[in-house]
């Protein structure tokens, strides 16, 4: 449990590596959307090749903004992208390192999308049959009395009962298939290349430092980092905050309705049991913000006013020592 | 601290992750729901449209429940008391609730429109035959046998020209297929325009909304925290009491048995009862507090002098702040015996 613990841990505080299992996740949702989506080909020379469009460009669409969505970056990059300067100097690389960052992730489930449709097939069946020569195969069912036209329409559709016993569809499936890979090899290819592009681009993060000024890449890094780590710390201690007001005000709501005064006993030093420790621990998390017009305020200010990027002062906050002398003078205890 | 940081992360990613987490199983829920509904389309033309429209929209009216609902009501409806009622803060709940409560009908409505059953049986009527072939099974049918035929499509046993039914099938199948996609790139555009939109607009106002809201949720529940702890405190010392009061003298020679450290303990355990019970002894007191709670909240501001008398008191018994001299042991139990402290700033 404590060893699962720490992974999640792990997890939650390196944002980056939360947002690549995010978009791995989203990749492989888009494949098993494909194989339990039904193709179903509309089979009419009109619709056809509208439907194969449709089918290979709106679900990429929809992949691609609920890849953005999900990724927390996007909230840090327009956080950061609209906020006012405030004590803390805006970086614009920054911005555009979160920006880049965000748009590749959300580019890899579309592109597994149209991946995963192409080597399929099916679509290719779908758009292209109307434009095939029957006259290249035989056994054409010509007792319909439909058009060519209608009847090469029909070929995605299996169920369909004029290829019953007919070995023509199969062919012209075939053919269209292999036709269109061969033929639209270049389309293939560019896909194909599409992807090698953004495992490059994730190679190019190896081979940058050589090429790039390695010591502002870092920055960036590190920044965009700091960002995403102090949002969420934020929030963590708005909530923790929340918790502490209310826990106080219930009590002092309670406290408040009682008629006669009780004079509360002095705790004595060494009996103080859990329960005093936690509320110590409370009121140092209140950090003296006790109103709701101090909440407010705060929290306007982070938002118009953020603080400058300099803790000396928390980090090195003068700390009481405690000496402890008998009374020949010899030290006993001490802090420092 | 460390400790109480990791839980607490734990907790807080919980109750977020815990909230998304029933959000997908709802929305998983729904899309095994559909698959194992059997859809029988009643094939008549009276009821066919009103049974493939009413199984696409009703069934998610079901999921839009939330037991959020409830903080919502209640923060609407109660007097102002001394607390103001902010209205973007309802607002912001509102549309949290009905954001979160909008994805598993979404996933029905969806998973409905990709199988294509629904339209087919509400549409099957308004279709045109002519458009799959030249099909003479319709002449010479009057109007309503020739609705009552076209509403028999979708039933697979009552018809009996296949090539005619696979066709209209697909077809309207296909126009729903259409139909489920575009609707769910309008949710995705809609969830990208407010989401990822949004900090263009009022982010300061958002972060004050999106903290009041998670407060009075919190305050909620620690209000019901302290009643049980109260509760409890309350039965402990009534009871207490009441054996006190039906056999005093066993009690009193049961302490006296025991000895001297139990004595200490239930001393103790008496007076963490008693500070529990933060002075509410009476149940006309305790229906008080519970009225109040709700026609009469209490402003958002905490007293100061109550936390700085906490601290006073712990100033005498601590060697905290910046005090020199002399400090003395205030507890009875420890021998009285006198050190020289000195603060030192390092």
């Amino acid at each position: 449990m404590e060893r699962l613990k720490l992974v999640l841990q792990y997890f939650q505080s390196n944002s980056e590596s939360i947002s690549n299992g995010i978009c791995i996740i989203l990749a492989l949702v888009s494949v098993k959307l494909y194989t339990s989506f039904d193709f179903s080909c509309p089979c009419l020379p009109q619709y056809n090749k509208l439907y194969s469009l449709g089918v290979m460009i709106v679900p990429p669409i929809i992949l691609f903004f609920l890849g953005v969505l999900v990724n927390r970056h996007t909230g840090v990059m327009m956080e950061e992208w609209m906020r006012p300067i405030g004590n803390r100097s805006k970086n614009p690389a920054v911005v555009k390192y979160l920006f880049s960052a965000m748009i590749q992730r959300a580019l890899l489930a579309p592109m597994v999308w149209i991946l995963v449709t192409l080597l399929d097939g099916k679509i290719f069946i779908c758009a292209f049959s109307v434009s095939v020569d029957p006259a290249l195969f035989s056994g054409l069912p010509n007792n319909t009395g439909l058009d060519v036209i209608k009847i090469m329409a029909k070929v995605p559709c299996k169920e369909d009962i004029i290829f019953r016993n007919s070995s023509f569809r199969k062919a012209v499936s075939r053919y269209v298939s292999c036709y269109n890979l061969s033929e639209h090899t270049n389309t293939f290819m560019y896909l194909y290349s599409h992807e090698e592009l953004l495992s490059a681009l994730s190679m190019g993060r190896l081979i940058k430092p050589y090429f790039d000024d390695h010591a502002t890449s870092l920055q960036t890094r590190y920044w965009s980092n700091y960002l995403d780590v102090e949002q969420k710390l934020f929030e963590e201690t708005c909530v923790l905050h929340a918790r502490d007001f209310a826990r106080k005000c219930v009590v002092q709501f309670f406290e408040d309705m009682r008629e006669d005064a009780v004079l509360r006993l002095p705790q004595p030093l060494f009996f103080r049991n859990s329960r005093e420790e936690w509320e110590d621990k409370e009121e140092e998390r209140l950090h003296g913000v006790s109103k709701q017009e101090e909440v407010d305020q705060l929290l306007n200010k982070w938002y118009h006013s953020k603080p400058e990027l300099d803790v000396t002062r928390m980090a090195h906050r003068p700390r009481t020592c405690v000496t402890w002398e008998d009374r020949e003078g010899r030290t006993l205890y001490s802090d420092v | 601290m460390d400790k109480f940081r990791m839980m607490f992360q734990f907790l807080q990613a919980n109750q977020e992750s815990f909230m998304n987490g029933i959000c997908g199983i709802m929305a998983l829920a729904s899309a095994q729901m559909y698959s194992v509904f059997e859809f029988s389309c009643p094939c008549m033309p009276e009821y066919n449209y009103t049974y493939g429209i009413g199984l696409l929209i009703i069934p998610p009216y079901g999921f839009v429940l939330n037991n959020n609902v409830s903080v919502l009501a209640e923060e609407w409806k109660r007097p102002i008391g001394k607390r103001h009622k902010d209205p973007t803060i309802l607002r912001y709940m509102f549309c949290s609730i009905t954001q979160r409560s909008l994805i598993a009908p979404a996933v029905w409505v969806s998973v409905s429109l990709m199988d294509g059953k629904s339209f087919l049986c509400a549409f099957s009527i308004n279709l045109d035959i002519e458009r799959f072939g030249n099909y003479s099974v319709m002449n010479g049918l009057t109007e309503t046998d020739k609705l009552k035929l076209l509403a028999r499509i979708p039933c697979e046993k009552l018809f009996e020209h296949q090539e005619i039914r696979v066709a209209a099938t697909i077809y309207i199948k296909c126009i729903s297929q259409a139909c489920g996609w575009m609707f769910l790139l309008m949710m995705t555009l809609s969830a990208f325009l407010i989401r990822a939109i949004r900090p263009c607009f009022s982010q300061a106002a958002f972060l004050k909304t999106k903290y009041w809201s998670h407060y009075i949720d919190i305050e909620r529940k620690m209000f019901d925290e302290a009643c049980k702890d109260h509760a409890k405190s309350f039965a402990k010392v009534c009871i207490h009491q009441y054996f006190e009061n039906i056999s005093g003298e066993i009690q009193t020679l049961h302490h006296h048995r025991s000895g001297k450290n139990d004595s200490d303990d239930g001393e103790e355990d008496k007076r963490s009862d008693e500070e529990k019970l933060m002075g509410i002894r009476a149940q006309d007191d305790m229906n008080k507090v519970l009225r109040n709670w709700h026609t009469c909240k209490p402003p958002l501001a905490l007293r100061k002098e109550q936390m700085e008398g906490e601290n006073n008191g712990k100033l005498n018994g601590n060697a905290m702040g910046a005090a020199n001299g002399l400090v003395n042991g205030h507890t009875h139990e420890v021998a009285k015996k006198e050190w020289a402290v000195y603060y030192s700033k390092v």
